[in-house]
């Protein structure tokens, strides 16, 4: 990027305690006004061009590769795709729910690892804290009891996701059709045995967040916020649903904008912008278009968009939050934290029930039906909605595929927070400071950004950040290793 | 020293052999394994990969095709052999794509399983990176030349087994390549998915379709026990 502009630039590059590798762009004025804010995705993995040619029940297993934090939502999204392909409409019982069980574990383990190892050490120490202390070793040696926790309640899910999978990460456990293998009983008591624990520490981490955020309420209710239209899928009777349901956006203010929209739909309703200096793709609702049309996904979205969850202790801190703004969207970017928290105690709930139904020791794993060309399926990954959609040829070799990845879909949110927290708190400061820095990438990491699978990162996360003044000189230079 | 058995030594043990054996038939039959990859019982050996390289008397030889004899002295299990072994392995590696994390035959795979077994960690050569095809024509099964280690098992099981000669090689040296015999594909032979020819590749260049990922991680045959270890199972002169 051109570094000769009217004002100042700061760069910061790249953001730290995400998953991937991004960078921001931040232009004042002479004045010091923001000028203009981007939030740079400057990595580039490219598995739609690469599973072309490839047979379609490779596809759960190549492309959970493009990321290795959450590859159970790619593994299993691509296996439901499949199901289309192989015409299988509706699967067994053991297929359904070990595949839910895969999810949910997944589910908990990607939100605790958010939560307490990339976001906590602001939540706890301050977002201007020393950057000595404002890490996950920080948080261990202040509270070594919850991050013991936080490390465990990791461990769990992982476990969960190698027994359903077959490995902790990227297993091969789901197939076009089904599953490839059952729990078996001695699996499932090892894990009911610690299931009222982890349950525990959930509600735990859920209370945490809650008090860090009700003593400051105004001011995580208005840090980085801004309106916004929320997508995510629901379940046909509006309950939240993470792993199946029919599509549902509303407005900023709660009206529905579409509802119950199926996935071979999607194209309908969804289309993706291309922005010349970012390969992350903007996508939006077409009938508002590109300038309105954009949505937040993920925790937010989800809480805000569904109209009940079917777990009891779940279901009562939804109803909790949600009477913060009587029952309207909440569009706080820091309610992400509180709605993830909700998640991974729904999450434990689920894995709860599953455990006890007797159906994921069942024999019967594999359905299939009248082969099909097409196929478009969806899931609620732990950052949001996740669409994946191929096409095979006669040979049964992939010709087409189309992700849009869940941090995708909050591309343009991700720039709206940078924007709005530049704003607030870097306009007309003619020092930049290391926390003052940090502050704009506490925005970000509320949407819990994986940078990688979005653009379908390698190597250290340094940080650097250079003050260039019209002239194109570099007047002030911060650089983090 | 009887007429109906050889005598000699693999490693400084005893093996008694019928005369007509190989070395690597003889030494399976103790129960000693000899890593291998383009032999396979029920098959002539071709003696075309070389991983089963011994030394008899001090000399490198194939034990696939080299003929017992008494009072031979046979290298197997020295460090030297697994080193050029594991080069071997390493050549046939880099020559072709083979993307083990995503390949639906990892964990039955012959060629991996040697990899893990002659602790090749990760390959020291260039890869070349060459442009291979991949036929998917037939409705039942695919050759995806990526993953040939050109070893001609599915040539010589398709003769000898199937009677039909559906496989062959052409070109030579770093050109060489596996064939069918039709001018448009697979799907204009004669193979079936249930030929004998469809289940001797060692590798996931000649699969059945639509069966991939159905055993799960740690039931597939190479998770637990390394390859070979079905052999070593035996007792020595049992």
């Amino acid at each position: 990027m051109s570094t000769k502009t009217a004002g100042r630039k700061i760069v910061i590059n790249p953001v730290t305690r995400v998953e991937g590798h991004g960078k921001v762009t931040i232009l004042l004025d002479e004045k010091g006004n923001v000028q203009q804010t981007r939030f740079h995705i400057i990595e580039f993995r490219g598995f739609e061009r690469f599973v072309q040619g490839r047979f379609y029940w490779e596809a759960p297993t190549i492309v959970q590769r493009l990321c290795g934090i959450c590859p159970v939502s790619h593994h299993l999204c691509a296996a439901k795709t499949t199901d289309m392909i192989v015409g299988a409409k509706t699967l067994t019982p053991t297929a359904e729910k070990m595949r839910r069980l895969m999810h949910y574990g997944q589910t908990l383990q990607s939100h605790a690892l958010h939560f307490f190892h990339l976001c906590s050490p602001d939540l706890l120490f301050g977002f201007d804290a020393p950057v000595e202390q404002r890490n996950v070793i920080g948080v261990i040696k202040a509270d070594p009891e919850t991050a013991k926790k936080a490390v465990l309640l990791r461990k769990y899910g992982q476990e969960i996701i190698k027994a359903t999978a077959g490995k902790k990460v990227h297993g091969t456990g789901a197939i076009p059709g089904g599953i490839n293998k059952n729990l078996t009983i001695e699996e499932r008591d090892i894990f009911l045995k610690d299931i009222d624990t982890i349950l525990q520490w959930s509600i735990e981490a859920l209370e945490l967040c809650k008090k860090i955020v009700k003593e400051k309420l105004e001011f995580f209710l208005n840090f980085g916020a801004f309106d916004s239209n929320h997508l995510s899928i629901v379940r046909k009777d509006g309950c939240l649903d993470l792993y199946d349901g029919l599509l549902r956006a509303k407005t900023a203010d709660g009206e529905i904008i579409f509802d119950m929209v199926k996935p071979e739909d999607y194209l309908d309703y969804i289309a993706e912008e291309v922005r010349p200096w970012s390969y992350m793709k903007f996508p939006f609702i077409r009938s508002l278009g590109k300038e309105k049309g954009w949505y937040r996904v993920g925790p937010l979205a989800r809480i805000n968009n569904c109209d009940f969850i079917d777990t009891p202790l779940a279901e009562k801190e939804r109803q909790e939050l949600m009477s913060l703004s009587g029952g309207k969207p909440i569009n706080a970017s820091m309610a992400y934290h509180w709605t993830r928290m909700i998640e991974m105690l729904h999450s434990a709930e689920k894995i709860k029930d599953l455990l006890n139904d007797s159906d994921l020791q069942g024999t019967n794993l594999i359905t299939q039906g009248t082969k099909q060309k097409r196929g478009v399926a969806w899931i609620e990954a732990p950052r949001g909605t996740l669409f994946h959609h191929y096409e095979i040829n006669d040979n049964d070799q992939i010709v087409l595929a189309n992700l849009i990845v869940s941090t995708t879909n909050n591309n343009e949110p991700m720039n709206q927070v940078v924007n709005v927290l530049a704003k607030d708190y870097l306009q007309g400061k003619s020092e930049i400071t290391e926390g003052l820095l940090n502050t704009i990438e506490v925005g970000i990491r509320a949407y819990d950004p994986c940078l990688s699978c979005a653009t379908h990162a390698l190597g250290q996360m340094p940080l650097h950040v250079q003050v260039i003044n019209h002239k194109g000189e570099v007047v002030n230079e911060l650089s983090r290793k | 020293m009887s007429m109906n058995v050889v005598t000699f030594t693999i490693d400084g043990v005893e093996v008694k052999s019928a005369p007509d054996k190989t070395i690597l038939q003889a030494a399976d039959d103790v129960g000693i394994y000899i890593p291998r990859l383009c032999y396979l019982k029920d098959l002539p050996p071709g003696g075309h990969c070389r991983v089963c390289t011994v030394k008899v008397n001090g000399r490198p030889v194939n034990a696939c095709t080299y003929p017992v004899a008494e009072g031979i002295v046979v290298e197997n299990n020295t460090e030297e052999l697994h080193s050029l072994r594991r080069n071997i392995i390493e050549m046939l590696f880099v020559e072709g794509n083979h993307f083990c994390p995503s390949c639906e035959v990892a964990g039955k795979c012959e060629l991996q399983a040697l990899a893990y077994r002659l602790a090749l960690l990760t390959p020291q050569m260039p890869y070349l990176y060459a442009q291979k095809e991949l036929d998917a024509t037939h409705p039942d099964v695919y050759l995806d030349r990526n993953r040939c280690v050109l070893c001609g098992r599915c040539v010589r099981a398709s003769i000898y087994l199937d009677k039909k000669n559906v496989f062959g090689f052409e070109n030579r040296g770093i050109s060489m390549r596996i064939s069918v015999n039709s001018n448009d594909g697979l799907k204009d032979t004669n193979l079936t998915k249930d030929d004998k020819s469809m289940s001797v590749c060692p590798t996931g260049c000649l699969v059945v379709k639509r069966q991939g990922f159905t055993i799960p991680v740690g039931k597939r045959p190479y998770d637990k026990k390394p390859i070979g270890s079905e052999i070593e199972t035996k007792t020595v002169n049992s």
